[in-house]
């Protein structure tokens, strides 16, 4: 039994190619319900994102043909695909799996989208039968191993844009974001992006002002918001927990006797300056005062590029957890295969037993109950010293991963008969 | 018995300790984990010595306060549970633990613990007393661990270096809650334990030795802390000038702590 992986994703295959590869989640459950039906696919998940398509399967350990069935089911030509495809096989099948649910696969690493994603795509596979066992148990480990990784590590917990930064620095601040004011100077895209950041993350209201003031209306009522003329600017933004700016004017708006007027007004609440202006609005002197706290372009700029460091460095402590989970899960599927040959080889054992026991039987005579219990623990304790040995080298080879070889070795030796089915004694 | 809990107490308090140097320059999730467990843990062993030092203390069992300063610790570390049942921070660990620590090491090693024996100790209103200002002062603690962190973080947020090692610290608006409502519940307690302060004072002396070195500071860390809480109320002040505050009032308590070696009303009687 191996696992087997083909797919595309947006490192290997231009957009073209995966649009062509894309399966609408309608129609999903019924390309599961073929793929599980092509030769050698013995259970099977269809991972479809807009960054990657990828079937899964669990085969038999020569493997399944599953380019085959992406030439049947899509009826692709092998030359417009195959050379943006990847194929892994069991352990590396095992990993790339869990890079994907952990998000290290990801375009930005760290998104937390795909793992929701993995979970649809399985929870279709069930749903249609096409994952039950041993599949089952390994996207379960993957869905723990991402959850190990977030927790364990910060890859996904730094913002990596400028509007999430912002949004970021405000619940570094205020904490949670309800109720909070935000105020938009100047109507621009930026502005009305971190605004909409903002909102999305509990902010309750908006007030807007521009020179002119037809855009300040148009924008407030794009958010249900409320246009504030600018001659009123100074006297209504200490109603304000976070300001917005991006005017174009030449000098700044916003001076330190502003920022000790609205401290004074504020009861000295704390205030967060947003100043994505260039020339910038906001003088930086007013990030002086206890309680103001002023970001501009650059700053945020910066902590962007800062997260993204972060991220890697985090992405590297995610891949060793994720190599020491796939050692862990390859060892317990070898487990799993060994318990077979295990179990053949007590039957074997036992069935040996058994019958030498018959044969000298009627040579002893008639024995009292003692000496037949005598008899039997004598036999069983023979057979059991004998099974000790080998048990403990199977488990031995299995930590050493040579698993498949000594197990081979066994049942050649004690003539076990093919690999994975029960036989009984033959003597 | 009671010396021997407090020491394993102390054992736990030391994991504490060491989270909260270790909290200063990194975070680690386990170890957060590790000192909230400890922290507990230290906290039944410690109640358990308390408990049977009040035992042994004999018939007054509840007038005698055995170890001042194992009380008063106990105290911080109740507060500093309740703030974490509220905010589920551990972040005013990094100030607390050191300090009750300290204080647990103080108790668990003085050679003899000290009794408050003096004449008139062994009343329900005494007891009150001590409570009550001892409550106060685990406030206070807090409140200046608070500010400790508010400054801090301000400092990061200001320096636009917040992704660094005190991103886990909580919002600063949850720490200067955190310090605010500590003010809040430490007040009425100062103040009830101080009022009980001086109905144990009429009674034993006839009246109340304002020049006492130990009153005249409670009485001044008390003024301070009224002024803490009228500018917070009135002018909303916070960060900074809160913190000059508060360490002020903190100032005065540990000195007021202190003055029982020179103040002749509250000395400590040596077992």
């Amino acid at each position: 039994m191996t696992f087997q992986l083909l797919g595309v994703n947006h490192k290997t295959a231009p957009v073209e190619v995966r649009e062509r590869l894309a399966i609408p989640e309608s129609r999903l459950p019924e390309a599961l319900r073929r793929f599980i039906q092509h030769p050698g696919v013995e259970e099977g998940l269809i991972l479809c994102t807009c960054n990657r398509v990828e079937l899964l399967a669990r085969t038999p350990t020569e493997g399944a043909d599953l380019r085959g069935f992406l030439g049947d089911y899509w009826r692709v030509e092998p030359s417009l695909v195959d050379p943006h495809l990847y194929e892994y096989r069991e352990k590396a099948a095992i990993r790339h799996l869990f890079r994907v649910t952990s998000s290290l696969d990801s375009m930005v690493v760290g998104e937390a989208q795909i793992l929701g994603q993995v979970k649809e795509a399985y929870a279709t596979a069930r749903a249609v039968g096409a994952v039950n066992s041993q599949m089952d148990q390994l996207l379960t480990r993957a869905f723990a191993v991402a959850n190990r990784v977030r927790t364990e590590t910060a890859v996904g917990s730094s913002a990596v844009s400028v509007a999430s930064v912002a949004v970021e620095l405000a619940k570094k601040i205020f904490g949670s974001l309800h109720g909070k004011q935000v105020y938009l100077v100047g109507a621009g895209k930026m502005t009305e992006l971190a605004a909409r950041h903002l909102l999305a993350n509990g902010a309750s209201s908006i007030f807007v002002a521009n020179r002119t003031y037809d855009r300040a209306i148009r924008l407030a009522q794009k958010f249900q918001g409320q246009a504030v003329e600018f001659s009123r600017l100074y006297e209504t933004c200490d109603r304000a927990d976070i300001i917005i700016t991006s005017t174009g004017s030449p000098h700044a708006i916003f001076r330190r006797e502003h920022g000790e007027l609205f401290l004074s007004r504020r009861k000295n609440r704390p205030m967060f300056f947003i100043d994505i202006a260039v020339p910038r609005d906001v003088d930086p002197e007013i990030n002086k005062l206890d309680g103001i706290f002023v970001y501009d372009m650059d700053d945020l700029q910066q902590a962007v590029d800062s997260h993204v460091a972060d991220r890697r460095t985090e992405a590297e402590k995610a891949e060793s957890i994720i190599d020491r989970e796939v050692e862990r899960f390859q060892t317990r599927l070898q487990t799993l295969d060994i318990v077979p040959t295990i179990v053949s080889l007590q039957d074997h054992l036992e069935s040996i037993r058994q019958a030498e026991l018959d044969r000298v039987r009627g040579r002893l005579g008639p024995l009292s109950a003692d000496q037949q219990q005598a008899i039997e623990a004598l036999t069983r304790g023979i057979v059991n010293k004998i099974m000790h040995t080998h048990i403990s080298t199977l488990k031995t080879a299995i930590r050493e991963s040579e698993a498949t070889a000594v197990v081979e070795v066994v049942r050649r030796l004690f003539n076990l008969g093919g690999k994975g089915e029960r036989t009984g004694g033959d003597t | 018995m009671s010396v021997l809990w407090l020491r394993v107490a102390l054992g736990c308090y030391a994991v504490g300790l060491l989270y909260a140097l270790v909290a200063l320059t990194r975070t680690a999730e386990l170890l957060n984990r590790i000192a909230l467990h400890a922290a507990y843990l230290g906290m039944v062993f410690h109640f358990v010595s308390l408990v049977e030092a009040f035992l042994q203390s004999g018939q007054m069992a509840m007038a005698s306060v055995h170890n001042a300063e194992s009380v008063l610790g106990f105290l911080i570390m109740v507060v500093f549970l309740l703030v974490y049942l509220v905010y589920q921070t551990t972040s005013p660990g990094i100030v607390v633990f050191p300090l009750v620590f300290l204080l647990t090491f103080v108790a668990a090693t003085g050679e003899a613990p000290f009794l408050l024996t003096s004449a008139g100790m062994r009343t329900g209103w005494l007891f009150a007393h001590i409570a009550l200002i001892f409550t106060g002062y685990a406030a206070l603690v807090l409140s200046f661990g608070a500010s400790l962190l508010y400054l801090l973080e301000e400092r990061a947020l200001k320096s636009k270096r917040s992704s660094g090692r005190l991103s886990r610290l909580p919002a600063l608006e949850v720490i200067d809650e955190i310090g605010f409502r500590s003010l809040l519940l430490g007040f009425p307690f100062m103040t009830l334990g101080l009022i009980c302060g001086t109905v144990v004072a009429q009674s034993t002396l006839g009246r109340v030795d304002l020049l006492d070195p130990k009153i005249l500071l409670s009485i001044l860390m008390w003024a301070v802390y009224l002024i803490l809480l009228y500018t917070r109320w009135s002018a909303g002040w916070r960060g900074r000038r809160a913190a000059y505050l508060v360490a002020s009032a903190f100032g005065f308590a540990l000195i007021a702590w202190a003055a029982n070696y020179f103040s002749s009303m509250h000395r400590f009687a040596r077992l």
